[in-house]
């Protein structure tokens, strides 16, 4: 049988999907069900005067409200933040409570004020329009810059100055030192602006309390379900975790905003108790819009300091980062941990130093959405060595070229240790921009390009290129860093006494195909069919306590896992073979789905020795029966796939209008298992990365209210939006896990609006324009022409 | 703050329709007789009822997704009477009489419609959320244009969103559907 692995195997979950027949959470229905509909503030920032339920709690259908007052009484917490960052100053980070719902005082547009439990999902909300309530409106602060600046609106008391903490990297005093000397320095004012994740499939959430046997199950959209068992659990409603379960169905797409535990999780848990039924919410999207975690959100200054050859001698950054009302997650280290750690780039930049201060505003939560900082930092790094290199004339790319990281592979070359605490495994820089600037033939290009400008059309070419930490990561070095979980993963090889294989991950798929990945290692692996192997995740009841899905991890960590499992089911059949071929252990090797003496044709198959595995007759002294294993993989190291993303724009000057001409990339996520996933996932990450830099922005109005809070007025990528792409790989294998993989969900984002905000100032360089907001819309780039 | 989908179409607070009357209105039950994937159906629902949460939850047909409420998104469409409709944009009401094809019942005594195997062939889907929409506007696509250009694919899939693919593969799934379909000149939905 030929190797599995690097075959583009077509999915194996695909016909639920496409015959209509896949589960999510809403599609379930429990008998008894109730819905709940949740009243949420209209303003961003108000105090509660009166709240009456009344009139509303006499509606037929109308089961049970419960409010703020009713939460505060049972002695339920508010929701966990799992990060914490310190100040600078050693000082403990500000941690306000996130409460299920809102007693006093409303802190965003969407803070869950009451639940209300009818019959049906019309009732409820039928019954929302009869609460009555009463706000006095407070003045509110929605950008974080404004937010840390004296007299702004004060979010939280235990934060007057807004100021969640000041986190600080690098070395201060030599990269001051450094810029100081450096030929030229390039600087910078921009934000990175607020994104909403808008996975399609709503979050949605079904508690379901079984009086007789005293268990909660709770259903899901998760990334996550052990994590939300463990923080809802532990955290928020004080229940002993083996009396919870938490399933996560097939789940309609994440990309970050699906990981962290909301409000929403823990109320109809609670509340399934309450009332003795099952409860079920469903977000309709304009609540999503205001509820779901939001990404990005920065307002940075940065400065890059050259030589006179054009080496990038020092890198500084100051960051305002939002993180809205309450802390979301993981939100405290994504603007810190995931982003000034990867301030390095590809470069050899020797001094660095980045101060983020995470600011409260009366805003959604921020945060990680696909990328999860690491975009942020790829945006300053390629749009300061672009303008940089604009500014001193050396073209984009031999001024990369100049400052990349020698290759080193990791086994024969060390890692490279970065100025901002990162080691990176191993790498070849150059080769992905040398192949990306082939595939575009950058060369010819700017021939075109001035022949184009005499016809008075504006084409352009931008070059981005990125690393990003994922796999994420070691447990004592995020724990070190602040983390309050581990980063492991769990996987149990369950082997079936015909031969037949399952496999329960703590991984978690919400579109990345695990289901035919990790079957494909495990079927390679063993030397059987694919059809002979199943793949398990989102239920807590049956898959061991592992750590889910986000910043790229699956692969590396979650696969890692499932290896070792495997490694540990050959290492016990062998035993048993040996005993059956009457051979030493030694004597033995494994191919082709049996176990064959070396040098001769005795052979015993792998359902063979499942079988005796469980009818131990003829069996080995002293080994005991079974063949089922279970592990937790904690990596060495966080993996880091890294890649050149070039995109060719023509820009409309009458218009502004930006026309996406091609989009050409080449990354290197080490080892591929299946290139027909990895290519996708490459895609659906660079549409959301041109969704940045042609489309998206959540606006938040000087009243706190969110204006672009539905389909209507925030700008999603359409198909039509956006080309086919040309993308190839290098393959840099990861030197420290089994897999040699590295992770391929989030480069796709990471790499692209930089590159896609380039090619547009490349193609307006006859305007010498120095910078343009995401997104870049007809209007912005028209009036930039325009110097308006 | 929260736009509502039944408020788009009978909004409470138009002064042509009373409180009272409101109610009575959006409570009143009707009727209806459709055919649902070859399948008669007899149902009450209610006034206000949306053809989407007939679809999903008195028949059950959960194929048929919830994006949004806005009509923006494209996840709940279905074919009614030959075209392609957002279910989430009419009454049950107003389906009185009419033949719907949804999700389910594209395939044909087990065999996946062309489209379906194109998107499985071309990787045309992650997480599946789009996809049941994805697929019957390509039906309804590839039924007045069997031989679409990438543009006219990229054009008629504008109604519908998709979060994970970047559209790539859907575009390929489409083309694979249109060669495939041509070959066996399958019979159009
Ligand atoms: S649910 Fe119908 S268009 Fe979004
Ligand atoms: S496959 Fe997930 S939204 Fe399209």
């Amino acid at each position: 049988m030929c190797s599995l692995i690097g075959q583009a195997v077509k999915r194996v979950e695909d016909k639920r999907f496409i015959t209509g027949k896949g589960k999510y959470t809403d599609d379930i229905v429990l008998p008894n069900m109730t819905y709940a509909y949740i009243i949420r503030s209209p303003y961003a920032h108000a105090k509660i005067l009166k709240l009456d339920t009344s009139q509303a709690l006499a509606m037929e259908g109308i089961v049970a409200i419960f409010t703020g007052e009713d939460i505060a009484k049972s002695g339920v917490n508010g929701v966990p933040c799992g990060w914490q960052v310190n100040f600078n100053t050693g000082e403990t980070m500000k941690e306000p409570p996130h409460p299920l719902l809102v007693k006093d005082k409303v802190l965003h547009v969407g803070d869950s004020v009451a639940i209300i439990i009818a019959e049906s999902r019309a009732l409820a909300k039928d019954a929302a329009e009869m609460v009555e309530i009463e706000y006095e409106e407070l003045p509110c602060v929605t950008d974080p810059y404004k937010a840390i600046q004296k007299g702004a609106p004060v979010v939280h008391d235990i934060a007057p100055d807004n100021k969640c903490y000041v986190w600080e990297l690098g070395d201060r005093q030599k990269t001051d030192d450094y810029m100081a000397k450096a030929h030229h320095v390039t600087s910078l004012e921009f934000v990175n602006q607020r994104l909403v994740p808008n996975a399609i499939e709503p979050r949605a959430a079904i508690g379901d309390y079984d009086e007789t046997n005293d268990r909660y199950t709770l259903y899901t959209s998760s990334q996550n379900p052990h994590l939300i068992r463990l923080l809802m659990c532990a955290f928020v409603l004080g229940l002993p975790e083996h009396k919870v379960r938490v399933i996560a169905p097939d789940v309609g797409g994440g990309f970050g905003s699906k990981i962290f535990h909301y409000v929403e999780e823990a109320l109809v848990t609670w509340a399934s108790k309450q009332i003795g039924r099952p409860v079920k919410w469903t977000a309709e999207r304009s609540e999503s819009f205001i509820t779901d975690a939001h990404g990005r959100d920065h307002v940075t200054r940065a400065e890059m300091g050259f030589d006179k050859d054009g080496k990038i001698m020092a890198l500084r950054v100051r960051t305002a980062a939002n993180l809205g009302a309450y802390l979301s997650t993981f939100s405290t280290c994504v603007p810190t941990y995931l982003h000034g750690t990867l301030l390095q780039g590809l470069y050899t930049t020797p001094a660095i130093h980045v101060e983020v201060t995470g600011a409260f505003t009366h805003t959604t939560a921020v945060d990680a959405y696909r990328g999860a900082g690491r975009p942020e930092a790829t945006y300053l790094l390629e749009r300061l060595v672009e303008n940089g290199a604009r500014e001193l004339g050396i073209d984009p790319a031999e001024l990369r070229f100049k400052n990349f990281i020698p290759p080193f592979d990791g086994v024969n070359q060390p890692g490279y240790q970065t100025q901002v605490a990162l080691q990176y495994d191993s790498g070849n820089y150059p080769a992905v921009l040398e192949r990306a600037l082939e595939m575009v033939d950058y060369k010819n290009f700017r021939k075109e390009q001035e022949e184009a400008r005499k016809n008075g059309k504006y084409l352009g070419i931008g070059i981005s290129t990125y690393i990003e930490a994922c796999g994420i990561a070691p447990s004592a070095v995020v724990g070190s860093l602040g983390a309050r979980a581990g980063l492991f993963e769990s996987a149990q090889v369950r082997i079936q006494p015909t031969g037949k294989v399952s496999v329960y991950t703590g991984s978690h798929s919400h579109g990345q195909g695990h289901e035919t990945t990790f079957a494909q290692v495990v079927a390679d692996k063993l030397g059987i069919s694919m059809s002979d192997v199943e793949i398990v995740h989102g239920d807590s009841d049956s898959v061991a306590f592992g750590m889910g899905t986000y910043g790229s991890r699956s692969l590396a960590v979650g696969g890692s896992a499932i290896v070792k499992s495997i490694d540990k089911v050959l290492e016990k059949g062998a035993k048993i073979a040996a005993h059956k071929l009457e051979a030493s252990v030694d004597d033995l090797e494994y191919a082709g789905g049996k176990w064959t003496v070396k040098g001769t044709d005795k052979s015993i198959g792998f359902g063979d020795i499942a079988l005796t595995a469980y009818v131990p007759h003829d069996y080995p002294q002293g080994l005991e029966p079974g063949l089922d294993f279970s592990s937790f993989y904690d990596p060495a190291n966080f993996t880091y796939p890294y890649g050149a993303h070039i995109a060719v724009v023509e820009v409309d000057i009458e218009t502004g209008k930006v026309n996406l001409k091609r989009f050409v990339a080449c990354d290197d996520v080490g080892n591929i298992i299946n290139p027909m996933i990895v290519e996708g996932q490459i895609h659906g990450g660079v549409v959301q990365g041109i969704g940045q830099a042609l489309f998206e922005e959540a606006i938040y109005d000087d009243n706190g209210q969110l204006l672009t809070g539905s389909y209507m007025d925030y700008t999603m990528p359409r198909a039509d939006d956006v080309p086919s792409f040309e993308v190839d790989r290098t393959i840099t294998p990861c030197p420290h896990n089994p897999l040699g993989v590295k992770g391929a969900g989030e480069a796709g984002t990471i790499g692209s609006a930089p590159a896609v905000v380039n090619a547009v100032l490349d193609a307006l360089a006859p305007f010498n324009i120095k910078d343009i907001k995401m997104p870049l819309t007809p209007q912005r780039v028209w009036k930039a022409i325009h110097g308006k | 703050m929260q736009v509502s989908s039944f408020n788009l179409i009978i909004s409470k607070e138009t002064h042509l329709i009373t409180n009272n009357s409101y109610h009575n209105i959006v409570n009143m039950n009707l009727s209806i007789q459709v055919e649902v994937n070859g399948k008669k159906h007899r149902s009450t629902v209610e006034a206000r009822q949306l053809l989407v949460y007939y679809l999903r939850d008195q028949l059950r047909l959960t194929g048929t997704h919830i994006g949004c409420d806005t009509s923006s998104c494209g996840a709940c469409t279905v074919i009614l009477d030959g075209k392609a409709v957002k279910s989430c944009t009419m009454l049950a009401a107003q389906a009185d009489g009419c033949s719907i094809t949804t999700v389910e019942g594209l395939a044909q005594n087990g065999e996946l419609h062309p489209i379906q195997e194109g998107f499985r062939e071309e990787h045309g889907l992650q997480c599946g959320f789009c996809t049941p929409g994805m697929i019957m506007t390509a039906v309804d696509l590839l039924n007045k244009n069997p031989e679409p250009t990438e543009t006219e694919i990229r054009h008629a899939l504008e109604g519908n969103f998709c979060r994970c693919t970047g559209y790539h593969n859907i575009v390929k799934a489409i083309q694979y559907a249109a060669t495939k379909m041509k070959e066996k000149e399958v019979a159009h939905v």
